[in-house]
């Protein structure tokens, strides 16, 4: 099963409830991964406190060109959607930070004058985390692209396990990157305006592609009563929510899981994995 | 004219609700919301929209089953398994080739394969933007479409018409929200700035969530400084991030306390220094005033 966490707010408890569940679920004697694929920010390392076993670069394939080779023919600039590849009088200029590494300009180069070389994304690491197996993506500063590296760590599930990605906020292509092919999508938002407003594009995200999914409304109490009745009114299923707790948010400030620091939520946290198992029960 | 760009790293640390006050402090500017991927300054500025165009971002593949020969020369050259024979019959078979839109990374090198030409290559619109007047001055915000690219490119198209606009209406400041993260968005939103705040939380997410958006902001020397919001949640962790801020040059322009005003604010549609005078609403005053000296 693999269940994948995201928001369209930032901040509303994503990796709270993707390593709290982790534990619980782990805890209950099944075995676990949890995979953080918001590679920007990755935070659940905070809360899980790994040991990192094995550390990776990815690249993104862009071209090298040979010179000697070249024959100034332009085929490369002109396949090449992103301006990656400009071909001048004398040279051919090549802009790595700009390349998506679709591999246009070597299929297309008659000369065999360019070959995949390599743009450092970021790295994948693994390990383990009491209990459970952990990856993650850790983008490199300055690169603009994470899908490639979101696919990196989603080659590293396994699914003999219960896998829960955590995935970074908003609704753009990395988010889609992060949770298509999960078999359920939990929605984490919480009861404010901005949630409210978030929480209606992921849901919309949600059913472009097509994914089951339901939310979990955090910081229950605060803000207004419209995050239900759009709920209600939508027919979107509320898994379960998680009061407004200052313990909670001090307990996560210090980088602590509010399984461990308070272990009254225990039963939260267990009751929200068993209804999510439910739903995907109900898929099949 | 100068930009102030907000950012924040981690999402949810209050970046919106302090451009929104912002908004309400300072004078003669534009606003430029580039949080294209979820936007929410216009949930508290309440924009009348004035203009309102397409955002055409690329193209993407489209195949024309009656022309496709089923030879799978598109999908064995796709590298981002856009492709799949899963498309509708046509004459001849029982099911041709595919493309997925929301994988299409709008490359073009199956068009470019097809030996029958049966993949067209046609403009997505992949959003909207828009020129607005608000309570506190113009803006140009934008919707990206739902599972959209480039957002970067929207990013930057939301600053370029923001400059414009005060330009052409004598205005010397625009202040821009950003993204959260610190992929192509943030990139694209930073370029430029007279001077980038970042909003962080003294959690240790938030923490360590800083230190990366920091070297974002070095690699692409960007000038930045700090501001700690909800800062009596974690006093410890408020003054280490002070503290390494400090050691790195970042000036940390202010604290925010924690206060329930910015969410009350929030459901009267109303920035926090709007809406009264508690704490939050005094310390952002106070951080505005730090950010003016900063900026002139």
């Amino acid at each position: 099963m693999i269940v994948a966490i995201a928001s369209g707010k930032g901040g509303t408890g994503k990796t709270t409830v993707a390593a709290n569940l982790a534990r619980r679920i782990s805890e209950s004697g099944r075995p676990t991964q949890l995979l953080d694929c918001d590679v920007e920010e990755p935070n659940c390392h905070i809360f899980v406190r790994p040991s990192i076993e094995s550390s990776e670069t990815v690249h993104v394939p862009v071209p090298e060109v040979d010179e000697e080779l070249c024959t100034l023919c332009g085929e490369c600039a002109r396949v090449c959607q992103f301006n990656a590849i400009a071909c001048l009088k004398k040279s051919v200029l090549v802009f790595p930070e700009l390349c998506h590494g679709c591999a246009g300009c070597w299929l297309v180069c008659p000369a065999g004058a360019i070959t995949p070389g390599g743009r450092d994304v970021g790295v994948v690491e693994k390990g383990e985390a009491s209990g459970f197996a952990f990856v993650q993506g850790r983008l490199r500063v300055g690169e603009a692209m994470s899908p490639p590296l979101i696919r990196a760590v989603k080659k590293e599930i396994d699914t003999a396990r219960t896998c829960l990605i955590d995935a970074p906020p908003g609704t753009s292509c990395p988010v889609i990157e992060a949770v298509k092919g999960s078999d359920f999508l939990v929605l984490v938002t919480e009861p404010t305006p901005f949630g409210l407003n978030d929480l209606r594009l992921a849901v919309d995200m949600a059913r472009e592609i097509g994914l089951p999914h339901g939310v979990v409304i955090n910081r229950s109490g605060i803000g207004d009563g419209r995050l239900k009745e759009y709920c209600g009114t939508e027919g979107v299923d509320v898994l379960g929510e998680i009061p407004d707790d200052r313990r909670i948010a001090e307990a996560y400030s210090r980088g602590e899981l509010a399984v461990d620091a308070l272990p009254e939520y225990r039963g939260r946290f267990d009751a929200l994995r068993a209804t999510i198992e439910e739903r995907v029960a109900e898929l099949v | 004219m100068r930009e102030l760009v907000v950012i924040s790293g981690k999402g949810g640390t209050g970046k919106t609700s302090i451009v929104a006050s912002f908004a309400a402090l300072a004078r003669d500017k534009v606003l430029a919301d580039c949080d294209v991927d979820a936007a929410d300054l216009h949930l508290v500025l309440a924009p009348e929209i004035r203009r309102r165009e397409a955002f055409v971002s690329g193209k993407v593949a489209r195949v024309d089953p009656e022309k496709c020969a089923v030879c799978g020369k598109c999908a064995e050259v796709c590298r981002f398994d856009a492709i799949a024979m899963d498309g509708p019959p046509s004459e001849c078979v029982g099911k041709t080739y595919r493309v997925d839109p929301i994988s299409c990374e709008g490359c073009s090198v199956c068009v470019r394969f097809c030996p029958t030409d049966a993949i067209l290559f046609e403009d997505t619109v992949s959003g909207e933007w828009f020129v607005s007047d608000t309570r506190h001055g113009p803006m140009v915000h934008a919707k990206l479409g739902v599972a959209a690219e480039n957002s970067g490119k929207l990013v930057t198209l939301v600053r370029n018409r923001a400059r414009e606009l005060a330009e052409a209406n004598g205005l010397d400041l625009v202040i821009a929200d950003g993204a959260p993260g610190i992929g192509c968005p943030v990139i694209a939103s930073i370029a430029g700035a007279a001077l980038v705040l970042v909003v962080t939380e003294p959690t240790m997410s938030g923490r360590h969530d800083l230190a990366r958006v920091c070297a974002l902001t070095e690699h692409f020397g960007a000038k930045t400084a700090v501001c700690i919001n909800k800062c009596d949640l974690n006093p410890g962790v408020a003054s280490e991030i002070e503290a390494e801020a400090g050691a790195d040059g970042v000036p940390v322009l202010g604290r925010v306390r924690y206060d329930s005003a910015v969410t009350s604010a929030q459901v009267d549609g109303l920035s926090v220094v709007e809406s009264g005078g508690g704490p939050a609403a005094q310390d952002i005053r106070m951080l505005w005033e730090h950010v003016s000296a900063e900026l002139w």
